[in-house]
């Protein structure tokens, strides 16, 4: 096997003095879709924020491209080609939705994405892009979030938490665009508490458990009774 | 009547220089809720380093911008980068206490440069042209320039903050610092360029204030205090409040001056106290405080 | 079942010591000769106000940098009541307390519909309208200022040598009567929801503090404390004018030096903090405009290096607390063995 697109080594990271991640590992190899679940705390979140550089590991590292961005800040991590759609959206308020999709592409890293072609993906973005972003609906701000970390055309994607809050048939919609976006040679992270969507749209599973890996492989190798030992810890 | 029209007409083109003293407040609490007390005291600051220009190099106090607003903005930049982005964060003190201190240190250190002396720039015949406004009414050459001057900065940051990548990436970092990360942003850096626009609107305003009337290192203070009152009363986070603001300020000052000399400066702060009771939010406001 | 516990072991030294202080202090007119009773008395005026100032900036987070505004109210209520009323000096002072705290109510009104930083400009622009009104008062010296007529002075006492003696005392009173009335005010219901203020207005607030009241109260209190130090300094000083009396840097620049040099949100911070700056006055004051200038910087330093000021570090370090005002819950024996 070639070395992975990604490659997070055994990191803890802390909150002050609260340790929220014990020695992760994960791969990521070019091309792949990797979903992490895990209940309610178990540090899915925290493990993307310390990928993208919001926050960083007291031990071990992290290397993208071969590089380590373990202690890079983030405005650094994105322009190497990390992206992280944050969790609850989080688009500016002050700006359009066009803007919000412009200042994704701050980074000016060359690539595929262009604002044309997320309004190709994401028609409704266009009609509304004059718009201030609250004024979307909750789906439509995940697509203009999905659409504003695609600006920066990443290699990696990182998602949080993308079915959060939103109809199920809307979380549908959202998902079926997917393959069409990691079409891109794009990889993706997908952390998800819709254990069904995450199961269906990866092909390789990390499952986290209080700040651990529970259980990790292949996605159509797991059995539902594996995953909920590892969700639930029973 | 005539005199009555003089007077507030006066007031609305002080109002101008109000207004810049306001903006580059304005903006660095817009960007980053800094508030700066030592804001009044860079304005005099650039009165000082224009003085250093026009009488070393013989330059006339407009032409002076040309060195006197990069100076500034140089200042700023390094300013923020250097020390105030190591207060910034949720505890409201440091930011407020390191530019008090600031403010303290500016002040002395001119007094140790310059002595307490008054000084004034000389603008040579622009300050004595005046022609008729309207049968009776007249206007100064200067204070009008310095009244277009304050429109001309006021709608340049306007469509600086909102139609072009630097301003997106002033509201984006003021809106939310981690994701502004997330997009490439470097806040360090946008609160350090935010901080040196600032300080290039205190650059023009403090050579016009110098233009206009004797300084000294001790006016900071009044000078900040006014610019605050105009951005109160024009409304938190509106640019163009800030005109409104200035104006308002000056006007209620040149009416206060012509019933008592005494009461000029009391009439400024009555009327923004009145705003603050009536209208709290001010005229244009933007963001709630 | 268990209790609540104030006091500590370093608490107990802290009162023994303070014990010692207040009687050497009180004796002081036998010991000291007149420069230093006058100099004690000057570092007691500004060790009240600076504790009030903590009290308002360090706990309940009102950040005021307009507080001269009642220094110099109660220095000229002092003057007015004296000159105009015929009032004893000594009961003016105590007189400017409750007229304080009346004007600040609608003072407050006012102003706390500023928030933040921009509440600290708005407490200037209230001291600085009340410059611009006590130099409008002719009655008062107008702009220049006036003094006290010798005559009210002469009848304060019998010698002069009496005169001081009063005013020393008067002076130590005061500071004592300040820092016991906030130890007491932090030791009740309210100290706790100002303490929860202090560390978290939000989770304070969440927590069913009605943040606004206590802020409203302490305001008003600070107010009244320091119109009364006021009032004392211009008696000491026996001149009054509208730049002294509302003067920014002498009531508030140096008293946040004290402040944020001693250590802000404690109670010990303002006493280490007024001995550093008497100190450093009396060491540094000949350079003048440059002696402000170190202070200036200083004061950015300690800010950024050690927020909590000297004692701060100290309690970190140490776990040291002057003066019983913390709160552990002590269990009994039997829980103990758990």
């Amino acid at each position: 096997m070639s070395t992975p697109l990604l490659h997070v080594t055994a990191i803890d990271a802390f909150y002050g003095d609260f340790q929220a991640l014990f020695g992760v590992s994960l791969a990521v190899e070019a091309g792949q879709v990797v979903a992490v679940i895990g209940a309610n705390g178990a540090g899915k979140s925290t493990l993307l924020r310390t990928i993208a550089g919001l926050m960083h590991p007291r031990r071990g590292d992290i290397a993208f491209d071969g590089a380590s961005i373990a202690q890079m800040p983030a405005f650094d991590v994105v322009k190497r080609g990390v992206a992280l759609v944050p969790e609850g959206r989080r688009l500016f308020p002050s700006l359009s939705v066009e803007e919000n999709l412009l200042i994704g592409g701050q980074s000016k890293r060359p690539g595929p994405w262009t604002l044309q072609r997320i309004y190709n993906l994401f028609p409704v973005l266009a009609e509304r892009r004059h718009l201030p972003a609250t004024s979307l609906s909750g789906g439509q701000q995940q697509m203009a979030a999905i659409g504003r970390a695609l600006m920066s055309n990443p290699r990696l994607m990182l998602c949080d938490e993308i079915s959060l809050g939103l109809a199920p048939i809307i979380v549908r919609d959202i998902y079926a665009r997917l393959p069409e976006i990691a079409g891109e040679g794009l990889s993706l992270v997908i952390v998800e508490q819709d254990i069904v969507q995450a199961l269906r749209a990866a092909s390789h599973v990390y499952c986290l458990q209080e700040g651990r890996v529970a259980l990790e492989g292949e996605a159509k190798g797991l059995t539902r009774e594996a995953i909920s030992a590892a969700y639930f810890g029973v | 009547m005539t005199l009555w029209l003089n007077i507030i007409l006066q007031g609305v083109l002080i109002g101008g220089l109000y207004a810049m003293f306001a903006a580059g407040l304005s903006l660095i609490f817009g960007v980053m809720r800094l508030v700066n007390i030592a804001h009044g005291d860079l304005i005099v600051l650039a009165a000082y380093v224009a003085l250093m220009v026009t009488t070393g190099l013989g330059l006339d106090p407009l032409t002076s911008l040309v060195l006197v607003v990069p100076a500034m903005a140089l200042i700023g930049y390094a300013l923020q980068r250097g020390l105030l982005n190591r207060t910034l964060g949720d505890d409201l003190l440091p930011p407020l206490l390191v530019t008090f201190g600031l403010s303290i240190i500016i002040q002395n250190g001119l007094l140790e440069l310059f002595t307490a002396d008054s000084r004034k720039l000389q603008a040579g015949t622009l300050e004595v042209l005046t022609f008729q406004a309207l049968p009776g009414v007249w206007v100064g050459a200067l204070p009008l320039i310095q009244f277009a001057v304050a429109v001309v900065v006021i709608a340049g940051l306007q469509i600086l903050f909102y139609k072009t990548a630097l301003g997106r990436a002033f509201r984006a970092t003021s809106d939310d610092q981690a994701v502004a990360q997330l997009m490439g942003l470097d806040t360090r850096h946008v609160f350090a360029m935010a901080m040196s626009l600032s300080l290039a609107v205190v650059a023009i305003a403090g050579v016009f204030l110098a233009v206009r009337a004797n300084f000294d290192p001790s006016i900071g203070p009044a000078r900040l205090i006014f610019g605050f009152e105009a951005v109160i009363i024009g409304g938190l986070g509106s640019l163009w409040g800030t005109l409104i603001g200035g104006v308002i300020l000056g006007v209620s000052q040149a009416i206060g001056a012509q019933i008592d000399p005494g009461w000029q400066l009391l009439a400024g702060h009555i009327a923004f106290l009145v705003i603050l009771a009536l209208r709290p939010q001010g005229f244009f406001p933007k963001v709630s405080h | 079942m268990s209790t609540v516990q104030h006091a500590t072991r370093s608490s107990h030294i802290g009162i023994a010591i303070i014990a010692i202080g207040f009687v050497v202090l009180t004796a002081a007119p036998a010991w000291g000769d007149r420069n230093t009773l006058r100099l004690l008395a000057e570092l007691f005026t500004y060790l009240a106000l600076a504790s009030l100032w903590n009290l308002l900036a360090g706990y309940a987070g009102l950040v005021s940098v307009g507080q001269q505004a009642f220094v110099g109210f109660g220095g000229y209520l002092l003057f007015a009541l004296a000159m105009l009323a015929g009032v004893h000096p000594i009961a003016a002072i105590f007189i400017a307390g409750p007229v304080a705290a009346l004007l600040a109510v609608p003072v407050a009104a006012l102003i706390f519909r500023l928030r933040g930083a921009y509440f600290a400009i708005g407490t200037w622009v209230v001291a600085e309208v009340f410059r611009l009104l006590a130099s409008q008062i002719s009655a008062l010296g107008g702009g220049s200022g006036i003094s006290l007529p010798a005559a009210v002075v002469i009848a304060m006492a019998p010698t002069r040598q009496i005169r001081e003696f009063e005013i020393y005392w008067l002076a130590l009173g005061l500071a004592v009567m300040v820092l016991a009335a906030i130890v007491v005010l932090l030791r009740s219901r309210h100290g706790l929801a100002l303490t929860a203020l202090r560390d978290n207005e939000l989770a304070a607030q969440s927590n069913g503090i009605d943040v606004g009241r206590i802020k409203l109260i302490v305001y008003v209190l600070v107010a009244a404390g320091t119109a009364m130090v006021g009032a004392l300094i211009f008696l000491m000083k026996l001149r009054i004018s509208p730049d002294t009396a509302f003067s920014v840097n002498d009531w508030t620049a140096f008293v946040i030096f004290i402040v944020v040099v001693g250590g802000i949100g404690r109670v010990e911070g303002p006493v280490i903090g007024t001995v550093i700056f008497f100190v450093m006055r009396q060491t540094l004051a000949d350079l003048g405009s440059l002696y402000l200038l170190i202070m200036g910087a200083v004061a950015i330093v300690v800010m950024l290096a050690a927020p909590k000021g000297l004692w701060g570090l100290l309690a970190d370090r140490f776990g040291w607390q002057a003066l019983p005002l913390q709160r552990r819950l002590v269990l009994e024996p039997k829980e103990k063995r758990l």
